[in-house]
């Protein structure tokens, strides 16, 4: 769906030879580009890079994965991608969507989560089993006055279990605010210790 | 225009998750707390996103999405309902999400071609469903007002559910378990929060049922207006 081409300037030089360290030397490249609304955090490390393929004539084609399926940030992405890459000498990038295998959080890295919970945002927890981890508000009228009624709910348990933790002071006493933030990928919370609001990266 | 089955089904599925986006971006600047403008907007944008993949792999995303008349639209009537107010949104969310989840669950689970977007935009519908519940169990065991709102809301929308089982070209589910499961789901949130199960049709007469074949309810003929206006009066035009 996007499509980027940088024009042909030069006839290319690349070889089809050897591609391995040629494509693993782009893939770096493409890979250090930083992501557009979290700019402490590179492609590479936000997972959403899944290969770089050099083609006949000096083409080069990336694949990109979004991170959810109306993500605004991955025109943004490629036309970075296809820039730095020309900037290197790559005559011609293609920097082409692709969704599947769909990607999830645990594709962050380990690096990619330091520097989130540096950056002030809580990083998306590990997950066990794949889609969102059950959350709720607080109790409603009829829960609040016979909780047993209230049986069938999904529990909390893997709430509890794995806490997230506040990335200023790190408690594991926080709240949800709201489970939709700033961008897609985020969800509200605040910390019941420190009292500051904070961004969590929500599990996907 | 002739179709093959699987850009009819495209079609469908992707002018459901346009049209539900469009109603829900109308909510932007009036929603009733600033979280709730945050998060309908955040689904309305993962719905757009679901239909610019769908609408792609039928044609051109911004001909079929700005230059299409009324009667070509293949929707469910439910998504183009309008929004009223916050209790019917919220059952709109609660009905269709509900449906959306599992019939992507089933698409991803499948090996068609429509099993990599399925894969990826059931994990950010599960979201949307969680939403709609939270709020259902919220308003309808909440204040005597909101209970009767919600209620209200309910039992208006349910005769446009029953549109959404209809088999779609294509689309290689078995509907009669889809809409047994969506039943059950459904049923049981709705007894979570106080609310009974409404009981009126939800097929036959007196009930929805032809956004599929293009027959659409009055408030769509407006909604769109609002969603081409700009396309067609300034042709071509970019940023």
């Amino acid at each position: 769906m996007v499509t980027r081409t940088t024009p042909i300037e030069e006839e290319a030089t690349l070889l089809g030879e050897e591609t391995t360290v040629l494509e693993e030397e782009l893939r770096r490249l493409a890979g250090s580009v930083p992501d557009p609304e979290l700019p402490v955090l590179s492609l590479e490390e936000l997972g959403v890079l899944r290969a770089v393929h050099v083609r006949g004539g000096g083409a080069v084609e990336v694949e990109l994965t979004p991170t959810y399926t109306g993500c605004p940030a991955v025109e943004a992405m490629s036309a970075d991608i296809a820039r730095v890459l020309h900037e290197h000498g790559v005559p011609q990038v293609t920097v082409q969507t692709v969704l599947s295998p769909a990607w999830t959080t645990d594709d962050i890295s380990d690096e990619g989560r330091r520097k989130l919970r540096e950056f002030g945002i809580a990083p998306p927890r590990t997950q066990r089993a794949t889609g969102p981890v059950p959350i709720s508000l607080g109790p409603t009228r009829t829960a609040a006055r016979a909780p047993d009624r209230m049986a069938d709910a999904p529990p909390d348990a893997s709430l509890e279990a794995d806490p997230v933790r506040c990335p200023h002071c790190g408690s594991a006493d926080t709240e949800l605010l709201s489970r939709f933030s700033s961008t897609a990928c985020k969800a509200l919370r605040r910390c019941l210790s420190c009292r500051e609001p904070f961004d969590h990266f929500k599990e996907l | 225009m002739t179709v093959t089955a699987g850009s009819a089904a495209a079609l469908a599925l992707g002018d459901d998750a346009l049209v539900l986006s469009h109603r829900l971006g109308e909510w932007a600047g009036k929603a009733p707390v600033l979280e709730e403008e945050v998060a309908l907007a955040n689904i309305a944008l993962d719905l757009l996103g679901q239909a610019r993949v769908l609408l792609s792999m039928a044609g051109d995303e911004d001909e079929l999405a700005y230059l299409r008349e009324e009667r070509a639209f293949r929707n469910l009537q439910l998504v183009e309902q309008p929004n009223g107010d916050f209790a019917h949104t919220i059952a709109r969310q609660l009905y269709f999400s509900t449906y959306q989840r599992l019939l992507y669950a089933e698409l991803a689970a499948g090996d068609g071609e429509f099993a990599p977007l399925a894969a990826k935009a059931v994990k950010e519908v599960t979201y949307h469903q969680d939403h709609a519940e939270q709020w259902t169990l919220r308003l309808g065991d909440g204040t005597a007002e909101s209970h009767q709102r919600m209620r209200r809301a309910c039992e208006a929308l349910w005769r446009y559910t029953g549109e959404m089982f209809q088999p779609v070209e294509g689309v290689d589910v078995n509907w009669s378990d889809l809409e047994t499961s969506w039943l059950e789901s459904v049923s049981a949130v709705l007894r979570r929060a106080t609310l009974d199960v409404p009981e009126g049709p939800r097929s036959g007469a007196w009930t929805a049922g032809a956004g599929r074949q293009g027959l659409h309810t009055e408030p769509f003929g407006r909604m769109l207006a609002e969603m081409q206006h700009l396309h067609r009066s300034h042709p071509g035009a970019s940023w």
